[in-house]
């Protein structure tokens, strides 16, 4: 089975900072990984290449065999980490919008999430609360059949009860032929909907590995050897 | 409703105790056919890999079994249920005890007291 993303020796500069500092990562489908990190260790710089809107200053990036452009933008749905929908448009609308732009979108998926989370496709975005924001666009993104979808701190700004629905409808609407990376620091929210979890630290990855495995060692769960590794 | 799950120990370790837990107690029948893998996943709020990683190794207990293209079954040896029942019992009483030695006291008050428990229950 070929990798559905594939990074070599990725790094990124700005400036003289270093962001990325040769990144080496395999990723097979039907997996869903958590990339961890402290604020600042990269983990936005590195969603931004993957899904390019931000050019690396070296290395490769493959996404299904196809370098970035067109053909991988098409198989990658990707969240965000603040709004960018036109906020005078209605949710309605902007399903709309979506269903124009990716062949991929189910409008019906997105149609029952919406209404099993009371949302009213009629209203404007604008005059919708933070959480229900973000809720409109995590559906909008999971109601695409990508291969790779990359979610970068989804469920922030959402209330507990509608974090576990997400997290159910992720996990029963998931195809074994595809995979999802969620950038978080919601770690123990997420934990056991992840099967592995990469760890960042400026710009490095410190650690790579399946969930079960890093609780068989440590002894401990991914949230407290966070807390543990990345103690101020 | 995600089942509780406590956050040290591995997750799969924690399915199948749930899983064992639900067979014993009756909520699944000998015989009776399990939810798919990604039904059960969604109802226990885990990832998909973790509950299949758990379910194999149930079955590599003999507790459930597949039938290829049917899915998943309960065992119909209401034996094997009854001695994973039995061996529950066990660990149980041996945790109680230990827990009641750390707070001092020896076995024999420990069965004293129990007796006095349950009568003044009854």
């Amino acid at each position: 089975m070929s990798n559905l993303l594939e990074i070599q020796g990725l790094h990124k500069k700005y400036g003289k900072k270093t962001a990325l500092n040769d990144i080496n990562l395999s990723i097979e489908p039907g997996h869903i990984i958590g990339l961890l990190g402290p604020n600042g260790s990269g983990k936005t710089t590195l969603i931004k290449i993957i899904c390019g809107l931000l050019q690396p200053t070296g290395g490769s990036v493959l996404v299904d065999g196809n370098p970035v452009g067109p053909k991988s933008k098409a198989i990658v749905s990707y969240l965000p980490d603040r709004t960018y929908l036109d906020e005078s448009m209605t949710v309605g609308s902007a399903i709309d919008m979506f269903k124009y732009f990716y062949d991929d979108f189910d409008e019906k998926r997105a149609e029952e999430m919406l209404s099993s989370l009371n949302i009213d496709p009629k209203n404007k975005i604008k005059t919708l609360s933070k959480g229900n924001k973000e809720k409109v666009q995590l559906i909008l993104v999971m109601s695409r059949k990508a291969k790779l979808y990359i979610l970068d701190e989804p469920i922030a700004g959402v209330d507990p009860a509608a974090r576990d629905y997400i997290l159910r409808t992720i996990i029963s609407n998931f195809e074994p032929s595809a995979s999802l990376i969620i950038a978080t620091h919601l770690i123990s929210d997420v934990e056991p909907v992840l099967d592995e979890a990469i760890f960042l630290q400026d710009g490095n990855i410190r650690l790579y590995k399946p969930i079960d495995d890093i609780r068989v060692e440590n002894g401990k769960s991914v949230d407290a050897l966070f807390r543990e590794v990345y103690r101020c | 409703m995600p089942w509780n799950l406590n956050s040290d120990a591995p997750i799969f370790v924690q399915i199948i105790d749930h899983l064992q837990t639900d067979i014993i107690s009756g909520l699944y029948k000998p015989g009776d056919k399990l939810p798919s893998v990604r039904d059960l996943a969604a109802e226990a709020g885990v990832n998909p890999n973790t509950m299949q990683k758990a379910l194999s190794d149930l079955e590599a207990t003999g507790l459930v079994h597949s039938e290829r293209t049917s899915g998943r079954f309960i065992t119909e040896d209401d034996n094997m249920i009854k001695n994973m029942r039995i061996s529950l019992v066990d660990v149980q009483i041996e945790n109680f005890f230990k827990s009641m030695e750390k707070l001092g006291f020896t076995k024999e008050e420990i069965l004293k007291l129990v007796k006095q428990y349950t009568d003044k229950k009854n």
